[in-house]
């Protein structure tokens, strides 16, 4: 009986095992020797030189020329975020009021950029945005604009690629929430006399607030390190701190300032989204249940 | 349920052509006659698709993707099936650290997972191999296919492998004929979902590919970054013509919305 016991305890560790060591192998020991390199030391002639410093952290932190990458990178963040809720809000609402069979069909539409290549995406609207693009000739052609607007090589047009991009998450997001309301809570609402904006106001979006939120969380924690959108629409003068790691990396070649970089990122990151996330459980957690 | 007012189906129909606008451009140019970046305004032609022939570097990378995405999502499946089937079964120590480290490459961004890889197959002599591209991929989608492994975990009737237990089957006879026919459906969708999202990694495999062996996606990358013609217009028109035929063939398996706002508890 005891043998039977011990077995049983042993037998999630066994089945976990093979993955657990994968993980431990392939993550967490490349993350903490990226970590320790951030404070090795790089010359132009001697290359990486294994010695403790601070050199490369004392330069992200007083150099201006980072804090303005890293300044941009989370606007960039925001604004896309911000232009997600916006839009992705509403019609994630519209998609569910919709019958069953366009619902579907839209849902295909609104998922299925997901699944394509992200250059392929951002290529798409490299050829958009161009100055000689359809949409500059369209605004010209409407009279509304003289000459063509920048949008390559700019924060407008990376913002944009990137909505494109992420909107997706934003919208499956409140999409899910909206899946647990009540229809009738509306109707009752409208018996009521309430017109639909204060519908919208007072019923629907506490309701759906938790689902903007953690949508919110997945666009900006993307948009925050995207690298494929912002090297091609923002080129190499307009850097964000993924593809200043990059260039740091692969074309510079200091590895140990690109690792400090692609540290910071990360533990960044994870701060604004595990802060983000004890917002929203405690502000909301009577509607996790 | 109230309808879509005529305000609300017009923001719809913007919000469709935004969604749709950069794929149907990059489908439109590659059919252009021109040598130069156009819409195809003087007719339709196929020359641009016929130039992908004349670059076996693309064709190698699409070969060498194909391959990268199958073998590191059979990988991934494998090693998510013992773990899922694990975490949901089991309340143990270290149950939830597990799940968490786990899903942990969703939250890293791609290019610190890029950057320590790079570093670390440098250490160990795997920078730019093959083996190196398997090994990080199966890192990077085993979140994928561990989430919808575990969905279909969760729901299966435990006493059903009990009475194939108590008929006298071995424990490898109970999974090959009882458990993991009903997990199935998690199983093919995690790992279709695995191998489109092994497939469309360019982030973390720009840094660990080289010039020898690399995938569609980075050579993509690396092209736009020096020019942009109807091409690359071209291949990706085909892209996007497969990813769709994927898209509709995952569809059949598990519905793409479960898919991805995930309904895994653990």
């Amino acid at each position: 009986m005891s043998a039977l016991a011990r077995a049983q305890r042993r037998a999630p560790y066994a089945l976990t095992g093979p993955a657990l060591l994968v993980f431990l192998g392939l993550v967490i020991i490349p993350l903490a020797m990226t970590v320790l390199l951030s404070f090795y030391d790089w010359g132009q002639y001697t290359g990486i030189v294994p010695e403790f410093t601070l050199k490369n952290w004392l330069d992200i932190a007083t150099d201006s020329y980072f804090l303005e990458i890293f300044l941009r990178t989370f606007r960039i963040a925001v604004l896309v975020t911000l232009a997600s809720i916006v839009i992705g809000v509403p019609e994630a609402y519209i998609l569910n009021r919709m019958s069953p069979g366009w619902r579907s069909v839209f849902l295909l539409v609104v998922i299925g950029p997901l699944l394509v290549s992200v250059v392929a995406r951002t290529l798409g609207w490299a050829l958009l945005l161009g100055s000689n693009g359809i949409v500059n000739q369209g605004l010209m052609a409407l009279g509304l604009i003289g000459t063509p607007l920048e949008f390559m090589f700019t924060e407008t047009g990376v913002v944009i690629a990137l909505t494109h991009v992420l909107i997706p998450f934003m919208i499956l997001a409140v999409w899910a929430s909206l899946q647990r309301l009540d229809p009738q809570v509306e109707n009752a609402a409208a018996s009521l006399g309430a017109g639909w904006f204060t519908i919208w106001r007072r019923v629907i979006l506490p309701q759906i607030v938790p689902g903007i939120l953690s949508g919110a969380i997945i666009v900006f924690a993307l948009a925050a390190s995207a690298f494929a959108t912002p090297a091609i629409i923002g080129g190499r003068r307009l850097k964000v701190a993924s593809t200043l790691a990059y260039d740091e990396f692969l074309n510079t070649l200091n590895w140990p300032l690109g690792a400090a970089v692609a540290t910071l990122l990360l533990i960044a990151l994870v701060a604004i989204i595990v802060g983000c996330n004890r917002l929203v459980e405690r502000r909301y957690a009577q509607v996790f249940e | 349920m109230t309808r879509n007012g005529p305000l609300a189906l017009l923001f719809h129909a913007l919000f469709v052509t935004f969604m749709l606008a950069p794929l149907a451009i990059v489908c439109a140019v590659a059919f252009t006659p021109e040598g130069y970046l156009s819409l195809p305004t003087n007719g339709l032609s196929l020359r641009w698709f016929r130039a992908i022939l004349d670059y076996p570097e693309f064709l190698r990378a699409f070969r060498d993707s194909l391959w990268l995405a199958a073998l590191s999502s059979t990988i991934a499946i494998a090693l998510s099936v013992p773990a899922a089937l694990a975490i949901a079964r089991y309340r143990f120590p270290g149950r939830e650290a597990m799940t968490a480290l786990f899903m942990s490459p969703l939250m890293v961004p791609h290019v610190v997972l890029g950057i320590a890889f790079l570093r670390f197959f440098t250490e160990i002599g795997l920078s730019g191999t093959f083996t190196g591209l398997v090994l990080s991929h199966v890192v990077v989608i085993l979140p994928f296919a561990l989430r919808l492994v575990l969905a279909s975990s969760y729901g299966i009737d435990q006493r059903i492998e009990h009475a194939a237990v108590s008929l006298g089957a071995e424990p490898a006879t109970v999974f090959r004929r009882v458990t993991l026919p009903l997990i199935l459906p998690g199983v093919v969708s995690g790992w279709m979902l695995a191998a489109i999202n092994s497939f469309d990694e360019v982030t973390m495999t720009v840094f660990i590919a080289s010039p020898a062996t690399t995938t569609l996606p980075v050579r993509m990358f690396l092209y736009i970054q020096d020019n942009i013609d109807p091409l690359i217009a071209a291949i990706s028109a085909c892209l996007i013509v497969l990813t769709a035929f994927a898209m509709i063939l995952l569809d059949r398996f598990y519905s793409l919305d479960r898919l991805f706002v995930g309904t895994g508890k653990g």
